[in-house]
């Protein structure tokens, strides 16, 4: 972990979750926005995780929007660097653990 | 391209879930075999990038915007063993987390995206770098055509998935059509940001990149 790069590239995540995101574009992804466009999203169902305290990328009960956004986006890269880091770290171990 | 709920009726799903889990698991190994002291780091932060850029959604024409899928990205820098295990942890975390994709989609999902877009958007990359120079450049070109492929290749993934179980009867056609006109500028956005990132990390630590490593060893031969 003594690598720049490394450091570097985790401060620019947590900026841009946790900060830049507040500028991302709001309108439906491609996605979305086609399924709509062709007839199907009305089949769309709602996560059952909707009303989860991180929904839709939000931390329930903060009501500003940047800092509720940012948040979630602060607490999105530290799991995904906690559980990426434990498998990758297990799985270099596992591996030297072979013959 | 996060597959809500609904879409896809539960039978589908579940085969998909199955296929994904097998085809993940398969991957272990060569995951494995491809992280050490200096490369688990570097997948570490590569999934953590791809969940940080997924969260901004560019404009890609009037009332519709794209995100970064990732796929090329991380195969090129980390290969498509640890690729695959990166995209399943941001996809599985977005699921359960965020709510943004679906719980029963979520095979669905991780196929289009860490199967098809990372192991296709890799072999695309492959053959795209042995067409070019062996040299750093290369590695960025070869990245960033595969990133643009790797989108309309993933859309693919879910039209096999709509073919086989959707809960709506459009033509495939018309769901091609539809899906393609805003996945072809979405596309674009993965190209850019694709060759932005991959040219910040061969600027910084060339040796770290699963997809020059190749490329390096070659040249050292032909030296000797």
């Amino acid at each position: 972990m003594k690598n720049p790069l490394i450091i570097f590239g985790f401060a620019v995540s947590l900026f841009l979750a946790g900060g830049i995101s507040y500028y991302a574009s709001s309108q439906p992804d491609g996605f979305e926005k086609a399924a709509g466009e062709i007839g199907f999203l009305d089949t769309a169902e709602e996560s059952p995780l909707k009303d989860s305290p991180l929904a839709e990328y939000g931390v329930a009960g903060v009501e500003n929007e940047r800092i509720s956004g940012g948040l979630a986006g602060v607490v999105g890269v530290a799991a995904t660097a906690a559980i990426s880091f434990a498998i990758f770290y297990g799985l270099r171990r596992f591996n030297k653990s072979k013959p | 391209m996060h597959i809500p709920d609904g879409f896809i009726d539960i039978p589908t799903s579940a085969a998909f879930a199955g296929v994904s889990a097998l085809a993940v698991g398969a991957c272990l190994k060569g995951a494995a075999k491809s992280l050490d002291e200096k490369t688990a780091p570097l997948a570490g932060l590569t999934a953590t990038f791809i969940f940080a850029v997924q969260m901004l959604n560019f404009p890609v024409a009037a009332g519709t915007s794209g995100h970064l899928f990732g796929s090329v990205l991380a195969a090129v820098l980390v290969g498509p063993y640890v690729a695959t295990l990166a995209l399943s942890v941001v996809l599985l975390l977005q699921a359960l987390l965020f709510a943004d994709g679906g719980l029963t989609a979520a095979g669905l999902n991780v196929f289009n995206l860490s199967l098809v877009g990372v192991w296709v958007g890799y072999g695309i990359f492959l053959l795209v770098k042995k067409a070019l120079p062996k040299n750093k450049a290369s590695i960025t070109t070869a990245a960033t055509i595969a990133g643009f492929i790797s989108v309309p290749a993933a859309v693919m993934g879910f039209l096999l998935q709509y073919a086989i179980g959707a809960n709506s009867t459009f033509s495939l056609t018309a769901v091609f059509t539809g899906m393609m006109s805003t996945h072809v500028l979405i596309g674009i956005g993965e190209a850019v940001i694709t060759a932005f990132s991959v040219t910040a990390v061969m600027a910084t630590r060339p040796d770290l990149v699963y997809g020059y490593r190749g490329t390096k060893q070659q040249l050292e031969i032909r030296r000797a």
